[in-house]
C-alpha cells in the first residue's frame, strides 16, 4: 500500500556508501546538526543528532533518556494505590489512560471484575483522555509546521474536557481515579449533561481545525509525502496507535483485544489511511478525536446504574502470579506486565510505552529528508518524553 | 499651522532637518503602533485571548516596556564574530527602512522629497536590507545563523521580482513613477464616467494588489514565508546572536518596513492621502490620518494572513515565486499595457 | 497548486481566524478576576483534629512520605464509674509538607476515622519553601473551607 519513496531508497544507498567511506578516508563534507535536548521542536528533552549534506539528512541518531525517572524501579517499593498515583505521570497528557492497563492487570491477578457502571465510566474517561491528548496534537502539529493560531484553539477547547475530568475526580491532569475493583467515587450530579455539551463543543473544534489546518494547501504541501512509514517497516519497529493506522494497517487493540472495558458494546469505527505520510497521521488523529466524542456520547446515554466499586478487601494484597494487559492508549499501545509475589505492591513491573517504539523508527525515517521535514516528521509521530523515557 | 509653515519660506537646511526629525520620530511610532495593534492585540483576539493588559490601559505601553527591557540587556558579541560587520548589520537594515519613508507622501505638500523616480527609488532601497541580513548571518560565526541568512537572501531576492513587476502595472496606468503623481492620477481618475470620486487603482489592478501583498509578506519574512526567521530548528535564524538594542534595531526595522510597505501599497492602490472632497490645505491636515488609516487596513491583511497559515518550505517558497507569481505579474503588465493603449 | 479547492480552503482558514477574533476571548484576568474551581478539586488537605487517633495510616500510605505525625499515649478518666483509666493516643504534631505533596489523595481515602478532608483552596503559595509545611493548627483552619460532598449523578448507588 505504501511505497518507499525513491528519495528514501537513494538516501539509504548514500548512507551505506558514506558509512563505508568513513573507514577509508576522513569525512570532510558532512555537517552534524544537533537538535539538542533543549529545543522548541522536540516535545521535551529528546536529542536528534543528524549528519547533513547541505540540507539533506544522511544519517540520524536519536538519543533519549534525558527524562528517565526510574518508574519501573519506583513501582517495586510502593503499594498498588501508590503506584496508581505515580503512573498517571508517565504520559502526562493522557491522564486517565495511563492507569487503566495497570489496574486491569492487577484485577486480572486478583480475579476481580469491576461493576458495569465502573467499566462504562472507565471507558468514558479513557476516551476523554484521548480527546484531550490528541486534541492538543492537532493544534500543536500545526504550530510546528508554522501556524501559530491552531495551538491556542487546541488549548482553549481542551480546557473544557479537563474541567469535566476535574469536576469528577478532583485533578485536571492526574486524576488518580481508577482503583482495583472500580473507581474512587461516583460522578457528581449534572456531570452527564455538561459532558454532552462539551462533546458537542469538541466536535465543532474538530470541524474548525479541519477547515483551518487540514484543508490548508500550504499544510498539505508540507506534509504530504513527507516521512512515509511503510506498513512492514512500521510493524517491524513496533510503531503503534494512529501512526501505524495511518500506514494502512487495520489494527486497534480496543477492537481486537478482549478487555473488560466496554468498547465492544459501542458502535464505532477504526480509521485508517493508506498513505503513511505525515498528513495521513494528522488526518487519522483528527478522525479519531471525532470518533471518540461520538463514543463518549453513546456511553453517556447508555450509562448503567449500579455500584461504582466491587467488594475488595481493605488492605489489598494481590496473589502471586504474572499478568500482561495492553490497551490502545492515545499515543499508541501501552502495556503493563506485572509480576506479583503476593505482597502489598508489585514485585516487578515492566512498562511498555508507545512513544519509545514510535521514536525508534526515526533513524530509518529521517534518512534522505530535508531539515525542515525533520520537524514535520517529529511533530507527526507525536511522542511525549515521559512516555519514551519513563 | 501647516499652511503657515508652508507659507514661510525656510532655508533648505532647516527644512531638511525638520523633515529628518519628523521621519526619525515617525518610524518608531509606526513600528510601535503596528506592533501593538496587530502583533499584540489582533493576534491575541484571533487566538481567543486578551494579550497584554497590565502595562498601561489595555497594555498600550507594553512595547515601551519591552523597549526599555531590551535597552538594559547585556550587549553580547560572539567571540569569533567579525565585530564591525556584526555591529553594522542591524544599522544597514534600519537605514533601508528610513530611506523608504523619504518618498511616501502624507499630503499634497507633506513629503520629504517627491522624487520623479519615486517608486523605483523605494523598491531599490528596500533591497539594501538583504545585504544587512547576509552580514548578520555571516558575522555571527554560527553555522545555523548562516543557514538562515542564506535562505533569507535567496527568498528576499526571489520575491523582489514580483514586487517590482506588480508595481509596473500601476506605473503604466498612472503614467508616472512619482508617488505624488500616482496619488494625483487616482484623484483625477474617473470610474465609468463618475468624475468626482477619483479612481483607486485597486479596482483595475486587483491582481497587482494581491501580488504586491504576497511579495511584501515575503519581503518582511512573515509567515507563510518565514523560513529564515521563526523556524523551529534554527531558533531565530540570522538574528540568533543579537541581543539587547541590536535586536531592537532588527525589530524596529521589521515593523518599520511593514508600515512603510503598507503605506506604499495604500498609496499605489488605495489612493494614499486622498479622500474625495478634500483638497488643498485641508488635505494637508487630513492626509496623514487618511494615509495611516489605509495603511492599517493593508497591514491588517498582511498580519491576518500571518497568523492563519503555516509556513512554506524553502523550495516550495522559491517555486511559488518563480513559477507562479512572476508569470502572473508579467501577464498583468501585458494586459495593463494593452488596455492602456486601447483606451 | 492549482484548483479552486485549495483557494477556498485558504479562504476558509482566514474566515476561522476572523470569526474567532470577533467572538471574544476566554481569558480570565487572574488576579483581578477569579474562577472558582470545581467542588471536588484537590486544593489542600484539612485536618479535623478531634477525629484523629494517631493510627499513622496516612503517614504510612503517603507515596512521598510528606506527613509527619507525632503522638503520645495518655490516660483519660474511665467512661463509667469504677472502671480502669483508658489509654488514648493524643496528637502532638501533624504536619503536611506541601512542597512534597503530590495531591494524590491516598491519605484522605485511607483514613478510617474521617479526619482528613479535601478542600478546593489553592491560593497558599509562599515565598519560602519552609513555609509550605502546614502544621496542625493551619490544617485545622483549612477545615472551614471544606465543602459539602456533592449529590451524585442519577444511577449511582446510594451510600447506606
Amino acid at each position: 500500500m505504501t511505497a518507499v519513496t525513491d528519495r528514501q531508497r537513494m538516501a539509504y544507498i548514500a548512507t551505506q556508501a558514506s558509512e563505508a567511506r568513513v573507514n577509508v578516508e576522513l569525512q570532510t563534507e558532512d555537517m552534524t546538526l544537533n537538535l539538542g535536548p533543549q529545543h522548541p521542536a522536540t516535545h521535551g528533552t529528546l536529542r536528534v543528532v543528524a549528519k547533513l549534506n547541505g540540507e539533506q539528512v544522511i544519517d540520524a541518531d536519536v538519543v533519549c533518556g534525558y527524562m528517565h525517572r526510574g518508574y519501573e524501579k519506583l513501582t517495586e517499593v510502593r503499594t498498588y494505590p501508590q503506584v496508581t498515583t505515580l503512573i498517571n505521570r508517565i504520559d502526562w497528557l493522557s491522564s486517565f489512560a495511563n492507569e487503566v492497563p495497570f489496574i486491569l492487570a492487577a484485577e486480572k491477578l486478583m480475579d476481580i471484575e469491576a461493576p458495569p457502571r465502573a467499566q462504562y465510566i472507565r471507558t468514558m474517561f479513557f476516551e476523554m483522555a484521548r480527546i484531550a491528548n490528541i486534541g492538543l496534537f492537532l493544534g500543536e502539529m500545526a504550530l510546528q509546521v508554522g501556524a501559530l493560531t491552531p495551538a491556542f484553539y487546541a488549548f482553549r477547547d481542551r480546557e473544557f474536557v479537563l474541567n469535566q475530568i476535574e469536576a469528577a475526580t478532583g485533578g485536571r491532569f492526574h486524576p488518580n481515579y481508577d482503583r482495583i475493583g472500580g473507581l474512587k467515587e461516583d460522578l457528581p450530579k449534572g456531570w452527564v449533561a455538561e459532558t454532552q455539551a462539551v462533546m458537542k463543543r469538541l466536535r465543532e473544534f474538530c470541524d474548525e481545525l479541519e477547515g483551518l489546518v487540514a484543508g490548508n494547501v500550504i499544510f498539505e504541501n508540507r506534509c504530504r509525502g513527507v516521512g512515509v512509514i511503510p506498513a512492514e517497516v512500521g510493524k517491524a519497529y513496533g510503531v503503534s496507535g494512529a501512526n501505524i493506522r495511518a500506514s494502512g494497517v487495520d489494527w486497534d487493540l480496543r477492537r481486537d483485544e478482549p478487555s473488560p472495558l466496554v468498547w465492544k458494546d459501542l458502535d464505532w469505527k477504526v480509521w485508517t489511511h493508506p498513505d503513511g505520510d505525515s498528513f495521513a497521521r494528522y488526518w487519522v488523529r483528527l478522525q479519531e478525536v471525532r470518533e471518540a466524542t461520538l463514543m463518549v456520547d453513546q456511553m453517556l446515554e447508555g450509562l448503567p446504574a449500579g455500584p461504582i466499586q466491587a467488594k475488595v478487601p481493605r488492605i489489598i494484597k494481590v496473589p502471586a502470579g504474572e499478568a500482561w494487559v495492553h490497551t490502545d492508549n492515545p499515543l499508541g499501545e501501552m502495556g503493563f506486565y506485572i509480576v506479583s509475589q503476593g505482597g502489598l505492591g508489585p514485585f516487578r513491573c515492566k512498562i511498555r510505552s508507545a512513544s519509545f517504539n514510535n521514536v525508534s523508527v526515526l533513524p530509518w525515517l529521517l534518512r534522505g529528508t530535508y531539515v525542515p521535514d525533520i520537524i514535520t516528521i517529529l511533530a507527526s509521530l507525536y511522542f511525549i518524553l515521559g512516555d519514551i523515557d519513563r | 499651522m501647516i499652511a503657515l509653515v508652508a507659507a514661510v519660506h525656510m532655508p533648505y537646511w532647516l527644512e531638511t532637518v525638520i523633515k529628518v526629525v519628523v521621519v526619525l520620530g515617525v518610524i518608531p511610532m509606526m513600528a510601535l503602533m503596528l506592533g501593538y495593534v496587530f502583533l499584540m492585540k489582533m493576534m491575541s483576539h484571533m487566538q481567543s485571548r486578551l494579550g497584554p493588559m497590565d502595562a498601561g490601559p489595555h497594555g498600550v505601553l507594553q512595547l515601551v516596556a519591552d523597549g526599555v527591557k531590551f535597552l538594559q540587556k547585556e550587549d553580547l558579541t560572539p567571540a569569533n564574530a567579525d565585530k564591525w560587520v556584526f555591529a553594522l548589520a542591524p544599522l544597514l537594515v534600519l537605514i533601508s527602512t528610513f530611506l523608504l519613508y523619504v518618498v511616501v507622501p502624507a499630503g499634497p505638500r507633506l513629503v520629504v522629497q517627491d522624487l520623479n523616480t519615486g517608486i523605483f527609488f523605494a523598491l531599490a532601497v528596500s533591497s539594501i536590507s538583504v545585504i544587512g541580513v547576509l552580514m548578520a548571518g555571516w558575522a555571527s560565526a554560527n553555522k545555523y545563523s548562516l543557514l538562515g541568512a542564506l535562505r533569507a537572501a535567496g527568498q528576499l531576492i526571489a520575491y523582489e521580482l514580483p514586487l517590482v513587476l506588480a508595481v509596473i502595472g500601476v506605473v503604466i496606468q498612472a503614467g508616472t513613477m512619482s508617488l505624488q503623481g500616482i496619488v494625483h492620477a487616482q484623484e483625477h481618475g474617473a470610474v465609468f464616467g463618475f468624475d468626482n470620486l477619483g479612481e483607486p487603482f485597486i479596482l483595475t489592478q486587483l491582481v497587482g494588489f494581491l501580488l504586491f501583498l504576497m511579495a511584501s509578506q515575503a519581503e518582511l519574512t512573515q509567515t507563510p514565508f518565514d523560513m529564515p526567521v521563526a523556524e523551529s530548528e534554527l531558533v531565530a535564524g540570522y538574528m540568533t546572536e543579537y541581543s539587547g538594542f541590536r535586536f531592537l534595531f532588527f525589530f524596529m526595522g521589521e515593523f518599520g518596513t511593514a508600515a512603510a510597505l503598507s503605506a506604499i501599497a495604500a498609496t499605489l492602490y488605495l489612493g494614499g492621502w486622498y479622500v474625495p472632497g478634500v483638497h488643498g490645505t485641508a488635505a494637508d491636515v487630513i492626509g496623514p490620518i487618511v494615509l495611516i488609516t489605509k495603511m492599517m487596513l493593508v497591514a491588517f491583511l498582511i498580519f491576518w494572513v500571518r497568523f492563519t497559515y503555516p509556513r512554506f518550505r524553502e523550495d516550495q517558497l522559491q517555486a511559488f515565486a518563480w513559477k507562479y507569481l512572476i508569470p502572473i505579474a508579467l501577464a498583468n503588465i501585458l494586459i495593463t499595457g494593452l488596455l492602456k493603449v486601447a483606451f | 497548486m492549482s484548483g479552486m479547492n485549495e483557494v477556498t480552503g485558504l479562504f476558509k482558514g482566514l474566515g476561522v481566524t476572523f470569526r474567532t477574533m470577533l467572538k471574544g476571548n476566554v481569558t480570565t484576568q487572574y488576579p483581578h478576576e477569579k474562577e472558582a474551581p470545581p467542588t471536588r478539586a484537590r486544593g489542600v488537605i484539612a485536618l479535623k483534629e478531634e477525629n484523629c487517633t494517631v493510627c499513622m495510616l496516612c503517614a504510612r500510605q503517603c507515596p512521598d512520605w510528606c506527613i509527619y505525625i507525632e503522638g503520645h499515649k495518655e490516660k483519660r478518666p474511665p467512661r463509667r464509674e469504677g472502671g480502669k483509666p483508658r489509654t488514648v493516643n493524643a496528637l502532638d504534631r501533624f504536619d503536611i509538607d506541601y512542597a512534597l505533596c503530590m495531591y494524590c489523595g491516598i491519605c484522605v481515602e485511607v483514613c478510617p476515622f474521617d479526619a482528613l478532608f479535601w478542600s478546593p483552596e489553592f491560593e497558599y503559595s509562599e515565598p519560602r519553601i519552609a513555609e509550605l509545611l502546614h502544621d496542625k493548627d493551619k490544617l485545622g483552619e483549612w477545615m472551614e473551607t471544606v465543602p459539602e460532598p456533592l449529590p451524585l449523578e442519577a444511577g449511582a448507588e446510594k451510600k447506606k
